[in-house]
């Protein structure tokens, strides 16, 4: 099974917020700006395109995209 | 002085204490007196096989099966080698466990230290830990008998450990030991897989070295002779009562009026228990005190043995005040590196100090606490270590276990008759 979760490291986030105006059906943000993702990280496949220009684009590279 | 010849003669399975000695602490040759020389090496997966038959799991807080995490970087580590690292870097201001025994009983930590530096053919090992005191002394003394008497496959490196909450998480340890600031780093990939100088690091606790010493010695099923059937063996407990705290050492599912009675400490007024640690969990009311303290009792409840601390607190402490006290230190450790962690946990803190204030901001309690729970939602599971987690896990158990003392300071009275006593520095 082939299901593809974003993942967030934790450190080298800043909460700049690229990812949620991106990826909103996944991101969200908390009142310090900070991602929450939905369903824990997972992305539904017709999302894949979107979510890799959400890791390509973040600022700090804080975003990865794991194939389980 | 020649080293006696190894004989398996082991003590009874239920006499204690096993790890720290009887009387004053005699060097190496007390520590070969009491417990013989290191058994002739039978290799990695014969070792794995005995600690698996012990059921030994981490003392350090986590309690994982030690067997798995040995086998985990023993393979991971294969001819290339891996790094053997003993964790004594005890942040936790309220257990006083790893300091007690490296000071008592180091070459027993050692011992343990040397098997897993063989068996990941480690290139380096290292012991980080508070340096300061007599445990640093104790250790000092220690490496060198054994480097005269080459006991050690690699010499350990000695590394000062701060004083910090957050020193003895396994990523930060790496990175202390990697000459960085000693905060908790990202992962994936976790330490076992690659950690110091990109190889698979195996970092336990001292104590739990120190039973591996003993497994080694006398087997698996001698170390599970004795505590609870799902988490088996000894364990060191630090005991808090308003006076101070005491090192002791029990059997696993030990309860705490067990261990109270040992120190003759009247409990009969005891309102909730704190077990584990900061990261622990009150358990509420006198009941509390006759739970078996082991993993497979305590997880159902919402807690662990985690670190061994014990904190019955007795009527005219208030446990909100605790609880807010304990908190702000949380709060105040944090490594400050992740969004929700460095945001919510300041702001719970305040909260609670403020529902800490009998009588203070009446008409707005009700928010405060709503407010908690949302910020407690909010830091857990987000940030790199489990710092947030632990500390939500304490919060949330200290609102549930001191709900009518909450309720009582709504109305402006709290039953403080005593200070509270649980060390938080000079914080709050």
């Amino acid at each position: 099974m082939n299901v593809h979760v974003m993942r967030v490291d934790r450190i080298a986030c800043d909460g700049r917020g690229l990812c949620a105006e991106l990826l909103p059906e996944v991101v969200s943000l908390d009142e310090w700006g900070y991602p929450i993702l939905a369903r824990g990280g997972e992305v539904p496949v017709e999302l894949l395109a979107h979510a890799r220009r959400a890791v390509s684009m973040c600022p700090v590279l804080a975003l990865a995209l794991d194939r389980r | 002085m020649s080293l006696p010849k190894f004989e398996l003669d082991p003590p009874p399975p239920g006499r204690l204490p096993r790890l720290l000695p009887a009387g004053e602490p005699r060097g190496l040759t007390g520590h070969l007196d009491r417990h013989g020389p290191m058994p002739p090496w039978r290799g990695a997966e014969a070792l794995i096989a005995d600690v698996r038959a012990s059921g030994l799991t981490g003392r350090g807080g986590a309690g994982f099966p030690f067997a798995r995490k040995l086998a985990a970087v023993v393979e991971r580590a294969g001819l290339r080698g891996g790094v053997a690292v003993a964790n004594g870097a005890e942040g936790e201001p309220a257990s006083a466990k790893d300091a007690t025994l490296l000071t008592y009983a180091p070459h027993l930590v050692l011992d343990g230290l040397a098997l897993v530096s063989r068996a990941v053919r480690a290139r380096t090992a290292w012991v980080y830990a508070d340096l300061d005191g007599a445990a640093g002394r104790a250790l000092r003394v220690a490496l060198e008998e054994r480097r005269r008497h080459r006991l050690d496959p690699v010499t350990p490196q000695l590394v000062a450990a701060p004083p910090a909450f957050l020193a003895g998480e396994e990523s930060a340890v790496v990175d202390a030991l990697a000459g960085g600031p000693g905060l908790p780093t990202s992962t994936p990939p976790r330490v076992y897989e690659r950690g110091l100088g990109r190889r698979p690091t195996l970092v336990s606790n001292v104590e739990t070295l120190a039973h591996l010493a003993l497994v080694a010695r006398y087997g698996g099923a001698w170390f599970a002779g004795v505590g609870d059937r799902g988490q088996p063996g000894t364990r060191l407990y630090t005991v808090w009562t308003p006076e101070g705290a005491r090192v002791l050492e029990g059997a696993t599912g030990t309860t705490a009026r067990q261990l109270y009675d040992v120190l003759g400490a009247d409990v009969s007024r005891t309102q909730a228990l704190l077990v584990g640690g900061y990261h622990g969990a009150w358990l509420p009311g006198a009941d509390a005190l006759d739970l078996p303290l082991a993993d497979p009792e305590l997880r159902p409840l919402g807690a662990s043995a985690g670190a061994g601390v014990v904190a019955a607190l007795p009527d005219g402490v208030c446990g909100v005040i605790e609880t807010a006290r304990i908190a702000s230190y949380l709060a105040d450790e944090s490594a400050r590196q992740c969004g929700p962690c460095l945001n919510a946990l300041p702001r719970i803190a305040q909260a609670l100090r403020t529902l800490a204030r009998a009588g203070e901001r009446p008409g707005e309690r009700a928010a405060l606490r709503a407010q908690v729970e949302r910020w407690a939602g909010l830091a857990e599971g987000r940030g790199a270590c489990r710092h947030p987690d632990g500390t939500v896990r304490l919060v949330r158990s200290g609102l549930r276990a001191f709900a009518a003392e909450l309720d009582r300071h709504a109305s402006g009275r709290c039953s403080a008759t005593r200070r509270p006593f649980l060390p938080t520095g000079e914080r709050w």
